[in-house]
């Protein structure tokens, strides 16, 4: 089992006639995910190495079934975009994109929660999510991936996601779901969300976690986990000497006020019983030794 | 990206936000002519992009011509929390019979814009959250929704201000939310909001904050250029690079942002003191890694370079190849550690092989190459 996405997925490129959209949407193609249209209401008709171009998400769901819908547009064009895949009738919207604006994201977090409760946003600003084997959605190198369980990984972090994936992966370690829920101020999906889907799932046994400094994100996953985890939490904080007031390349990662400290979240976790590595390659090993213990 | 005072008054003035009349100046001279055409009694006012400036003496009131000579002479140069003065605003002054606060910014847990309103206004929001909470009126706001009048008619009464300004507060809130929203601001603060003797709701100081990333749809330039920013953070913003300016020994080039901050804490785990946060992004071809190069080696207190690079879609070989040709283009004057993993590192390691030296070192693990970055950068190294 994998959660969010599966070998069944079909996916719809919001920009796959871009540069960007078409270099990872031919490259999670070539990885096994089933891209099955983008769009472009200025080329419908054409294809990108065969894939079908369609002018709206609509057309495309009604004429191959897609289900998940990724983004690559530019910055300015997100909010039509995202509103456009949510009424198009995909389940999940991913939005790699970054720079949106804070009011942009805003915004549609709350039209989506408000008129199409059923869609799930992941992003902006995020590298997507990989099921090892079965789909990958996004930039992540799909090959650094072990296929199968028993770990869950979510990350507000890029590359340190990449980082982990691929630690567990030397170690032999597989991974049934990996999902970057981006370092935006209003990500689509939360910590929470990903954490209440690993539990549910039966193939997950333990999950990575992967946060950075700024907002509080990690401490309502703290008092989450406190209450409605039952599997082995293993966490990396990034950011313990983040200076205050500085953004740490990501919009939402600053520390202010004196509020979302590296220390703080990691003291939350620590108390909700989350084992907590002091380096991503500590997490990893930490994490080999609650996977050989399960 | 943090506005002035003034500008966050002219930037409330365009939505007709009543503000005081005033103007800008950098010289003494400027700060008299501008308080002769203004009229005394004039206020002079510190422009840092820093609070406390009112205890810092950076705030003063000026009765006639000779005392704005006397305070804009005091306040230009003044040290306000790290903030050197540059700028002043000359404010024709205000009486104050009431003084209030207001904020609208996003609450990132309910994922909505917070309105909080309070009648203890003209000290810092913090300390009435702490010792008086009831005294925040605190209102919730949908953006799909937006506030309406009726809303906030009730906040303001929630707020318990004097009932006789409850219609112009009203009005002004709503220009303040709609500055906020269609301005795109992170932030819009204003505290104190004054009500005069004679009644009328002001806006006497002005807290602005506005959201870069929406300059596709704004003119951000004017408030771009007053930005504090060292020759280092300029620099790497020319080049397009994500970079914050620390005050260490070790130049940081790592990719991703996560790594970068994870690359940053190692460094200061191991004992070493990191001269800045670089992101070079997802990939490591020669021309952003020369200039990151340019950026750390310019900066004269870096004694050795850290380059953290993990490959993901980008190869070990191309990222090697990468570093190998930035460093014929840059004349390299600190000692680099390497420490590159991920997709073909194998690979990567082999092709810079045949160039370590004692000036170009490689470890197999983060850890290692701190500790090894951190031992040149104090001399101990090699």
């Amino acid at each position: 089992m994998s959660i969010f996405i599966d070998e069944n997925t079909k996916v719809v490129y919001q920009g796959l006639t871009g540069s960007q959209g078409r270099y990872y949407g031919l490259l999670n193609r070539d990885y096994g995910t089933q891209v099955v249209a983008g769009t472009n209401p200025k080329k419908a008709g054409t294809d990108v190495e065969g894939i079908p171009i369609f002018a709206t998400v609509a057309d495309a769901v009604e004429a191959t079934g897609a289900n998940v819908s990724c983004v690559f547009i530019p910055a300015a064009g997100v909010r039509s975009a995202v509103l456009e895949a949510a009424e198009g009738g995909v389940e999940l919207v991913v939005v790699i994109t970054e720079g949106v604006p804070m009011h942009d994201e805003a915004y549609f977090y709350n039209k989506l929660k408000a008129d199409y409760p059923d869609v799930r946003l992941l992003g902006p600003n995020c590298p997507g999510l990989i099921s090892p084997g079965k789909a990958n959605i996004g930039i992540t190198a799909g090959h650094i991936a072990k296929e199968g369980g028993p770990v869950g990984i979510v990350s507000r972090s890029g590359t340190l996601t990449y980082q982990a994936l691929y630690e567990l992966k030397q170690k032999d370690i597989g991974c049934t779901t990996c999902v970057g829920i981006g370092g935006d101020p209003v990500p689509g999906t939360s910590f929470i969300d990903c954490l209440s889907a690993f539990e549910e799932d039966p193939e997950t046994e333990a999950v990575m976690m992967i946060g950075e400094i700024g907002g509080s994100a990690e401490e309502e996953a703290a008092e989450f986990i406190a209450a409605n985890v039952s599997k082995p939490v293993v966490a990396y904080i990034a950011g313990m000497t983040a200076p205050p007031g500085k953004k740490m390349g990501h919009a939402g990662a600053i520390v202010s006020g004196g509020k979302g400290t590296a220390q703080a979240k990691m003291d939350a976790l620590a108390a909700a019983g989350v084992h907590i590595g002091q380096s991503p390659s500590e997490a990893g090993d930490i994490m080999a030794e609650v996977v050989a213990g399960l | 990206m943090d506005l002035f005072e003034y500008q966050g008054k002219q930037f409330f003035a365009s939505y007709e936000m009543p503000v005081s009349p005033g103007e800008a100046a950098t010289t003494v001279e400027d700060a008299v002519a501008a308080a002769e055409r203004l009229g005394t009694p004039v206020m002079v006012k510190a422009q840092v992009h820093t609070g406390g400036r009112g205890k810092a003496g950076g705030v003063k009131f000026a009765a006639d011509i000779d005392a704005v000579r006397t305070h804009a002479t005091n306040i230009l140069g003044l040290d306000i929390r790290g903030h050197i003065v540059e700028n002043l605003w000359i404010e024709k002054a205000s009486d104050i019979s009431e003084e209030y606060y207001v904020s609208f910014t996003l609450d990132r847990s309910a994922k909505k814009h917070l309105g909080m309103l309070s009648a203890e206004g003209g000290v810092e929001i913090e300390t009435v959250a702490e010792e008086n909470p009831d005294a925040i009126a605190k209102i919730w706001v949908a953006p799909t929704e937006g506030l309406t009048e009726d809303r906030c008619r009730q906040w303001v009464l929630a707020a318990k201000l004097n009932p006789q300004v409850t219609d112009q507060t009203v009005e002004l809130l709503l220009k303040l939310y709609e500055a906020y929203t269609d301005g795109d601001a992170d932030l819009v603060e204003i505290n104190p909001l004054i009500v005069t003797p004679e009644g009328r709701v002001h806006v006497l100081d002005a807290k602005v904050t506005l959201d870069g990333n929406a300059g596709f749809r704004h003119d951000l330039e004017p408030f771009d250029a007053t930005q504090p920013r060292d020759e280092r953070e300029a620099a790497a913003h020319a080049k397009g690079l994500q970079y914050v300016g620390l005050e260490g020994s070790v130049g940081v080039i790592a990719n991703g942002a996560g790594l970068a901050m994870s690359t940053v804490d190692v460094v200061n785990q191991v004992g070493g003191k990191p001269a800045n946060f670089l992101d070079i992004g997802g990939g490591a071809n020669a021309d952003v890694m020369a200039g990151a190069l340019e950026v750390i080696n310019n900066d004269p207190d870096v004694q050795s370079i850290f380059i953290n690079i993990f490959g993901g879609i980008t190869r070990g070989e191309e990222v090697a190849n990468g570093i190998i040709e930035a460093m014929n283009r840059v004349d390299i004057s600190s000692p680099i550690v390497i420490r590159l993993d991920g997709t073909n590192a194998d690979e990567g390691r082999a092709l810079l092989e045949p160039h370590l030296s004692d000036r170009l070192m490689m470890e197999p693990t983060m850890l290692e190459a701190a500790q090894k970055v951190v031992a040149l950068a104090e001399g101990t190294g090699s």
